[in-house]
């Protein structure tokens, strides 16, 4: 059986109590994205400056959420600043797929891997999936962030 | 009489089993209920001894399971103190009888500013059918506002039932376990020319019920609360209210007549009760309605209202300041629902540190969101306890909290 200490690292922990890039951004001109998980009522607010070439320049976050819910937001948000929006979504392809409860999806090469980005701290969340019903609090940012890029249509 | 909670605890399979070789401490039967053999042999011997469908064929067999389906609809009556068997409907669940009501009653007696008068503690199934009605219709919702100690505000009560039509209010909250004075606002209700219904999904598994003391015109519950399978529910209305509304579902059993030109709807019940039923479910509730009989209501509440007052003691003596308790605080004035925070540990934390140690306990908005709201938090843990547990599962739970802070605890 999976033990808590494969769900609860440190570094999600600290995640967990020292946030970073909590809080807002002034819309517009940063673009705004609000995302629930209907079953805990957690909810997640993105905000992301974007420039002209692109480049994530500034990333918040808001809302309330579980530990994993909101150090993933936290590591979301330290992963794609500075970050292109293509090597956000990039990122967001890795970790979605490292949240795949499929055996082949956890094996599979996926497009981040490809670029060889460093999963980071996000590597810390791995253990989440064998806590099934966590994935949807794993993802809820990273699915509002999404949510945010396409919205904008980027 | 007291009730033996080791010989109850004997009567479910599923509280045998254990998990990581310990055994199972279910406290979330505001969710969903633990099923009895008495339950389960019922719908085991439908299928394998009288299995046919019902309320029509002459042959033996099919007689037999009719009188399995009026039997369970005679018992799930008398639990209740329904004047009348044929003012017993089954649905579904309790959201499809909520469903019914606003949908067949709503739609035929309310128009444009006309008033529904809810509570701010309901659970989604007694506010969205309303609010689907008042896109629909441009009706208005007031709600009727709880103190800070999770109880009804009723001060105002005159003023927001000034022009309604009808009141819909939990008989017991599922979040905070507050029991609402029924008559009271029944009574209210009446005086202000509307009808009153009750959704009773956490009442009527745990305190004997009686329709005509509560004074309601409708009431709804749900069979998978109170012992029996998920599937079936109750919508219970007066013989004039259930007359005078308009069918909801169409298609066999609830008509009379069918010709090219239109038709006619059956009597009471069948009027309500289109198609096939879920024949076993329905006879799987009656079975769990005698077993509840055969412990005795009074006994069950009595059973309740102590461990409720044992758990508030206990969690209030280990945890101090660091555990609040919502709702109210008399044990005598809630059942046994325990929504808690502890210390700032998020309650899907909680839910999942307590998995750990085979305590089952729910973490969410419960489906009262509005509640969430005036609450001022996203969503609670919450402990829920019925006639199979006892002292050792509350200090299970206790012991199990205790643990989370090995965890979260620590200063970073």
């Amino acid at each position: 059986m999976a033990g808590l200490e494969d769900l609860y690292k440190e570094i999600i922990l600290d995640h967990y109590r020292n946030p970073r890039n909590r809080g807002e951004l002034e819309t517009p001109p940063a673009l705004k994205a609000e995302g629930f998980n209907p079953l805990c009522g957690d909810e997640i607010v993105v905000y992301l400056d974007v420039d002209d070439d692109g480049v994530i320049q500034q990333v918040a976050t808001g809302g309330q959420g579980c530990s994993i819910s909101q150090s993933s937001a936290s590591m979301m948000s330290a992963a794609i600043k500075g970050k292109t929006v293509a090597e956000a979504r990039a990122i967001t392809d890795s970790f979605k797929g490292m949240m795949s409860i499929h055996e082949s999806g956890l094996d599979k090469e996926s497009a981040g891997n490809k670029l060889d980005l460093s999963m980071g701290d996000l590597s810390a969340l791995k253990g989440v999936v064998k806590f099934p019903v966590r994935i949807k609090c794993a993802t809820l940012s990273w699915n509002t962030l999404l949510q945010a890029l396409e919205d904008a249509s980027l | 009489m007291s009730l033996d909670i080791s010989a109850i605890k004997a009567d479910f399979p599923m509280l045998k089993r254990q998990i990581d070789g310990k055994r199972l401490v279910y406290l979330d039967s505001a969710a969903t209920s633990q099923k009895p053999n008495a339950v389960l042999d019922a719908m085991d011997n439908y299928y394998r001894h009288s299995y046919a469908s019902v309320n029509r064929g002459a042959y033996r067999i099919a007689a037999e399971a009719t009188d399995l389906l009026d039997e369970a609809r005679a018992s799930v009556a008398r639990f209740i103190n329904a004047p009348n068997v044929h003012e017993v409907i089954f649905t579904k669940n309790a959201t499809e009888s909520m469903n019914l009501v606003a949908h067949s009653w709503g739609r035929a007696n309310l128009g444009a500013g006309d008033v529904v008068v809810l509570t701010e503690m309901e659970h989604h199934a007694n506010i969205v059918p309303w609010q689907m009605l008042r896109e629909a219709l441009d009706i208005e919702l007031r709600w009727i506002p709880i103190t800070e100690s999770g109880e009804l505000d009723l001060s105002n009560l005159d003023v927001l039932l000034d022009g309604a039509k009808l009141v819909s209010v939990t008989a017991m909250s599922n979040v905070l376990g507050t029991l609402n004075p029924i008559r009271r606002i029944a009574d209210a209700a009446h005086a202000a020319g509307a009808v009153m219904v009750a959704d009773a999904s956490q009442y009527v598994p745990h305190l004997p019920t009686d329709v005509t003391e509560l004074g309601v015109d409708a009431m709804v519950f749900t069979g998978h609360k109170m012992l029996g399978p998920t599937g079936v529910g109750v919508l219970w209305g007066t013989t004039e209210l259930l007359e005078a509304m308009p069918p909801f579902l169409g298609g066999g059993d609830m008509i009379m007549q069918v010709t090219k030109e239109g038709f006619t709807t059956n009597n009471l019940p069948h009027k309500f009760e289109a198609g096939t039923p879920n024949i076993a479910e329905i006879i799987g509730l009656g079975a769990a309605v005698k077993y509840l009989e055969g412990l005795g209501m009074d006994a069950v509440r009595e059973h309740e209202v102590s461990l409720t007052a044992y758990a508030m003691r206990t969690l209030t003596e280990r945890f101090g300041a660091d555990l609040t308790i919502h709702g109210p605080a008399e044990p005598a004035g809630r059942g046994g629902v325990l929504s808690f925070a502890y210390k700032d540990v998020h309650p899907h934390d909680i839910s999942q540190v307590l998995d750990q140690h085979n305590v089952c306990v729910r973490a969410g908005h419960h489906c009262a969101k509005p509640l969430m709201q005036v609450m001022g938090v996203g969503s609670t843990a919450r402990a829920s306890m019925y006639v199979y547990n006892d002292e050792t599962d509350v200090d299970a739970l206790a012991d199990a909290i205790e643990s989370a802070d090995d965890i979260f605890g620590m200063e970073i």
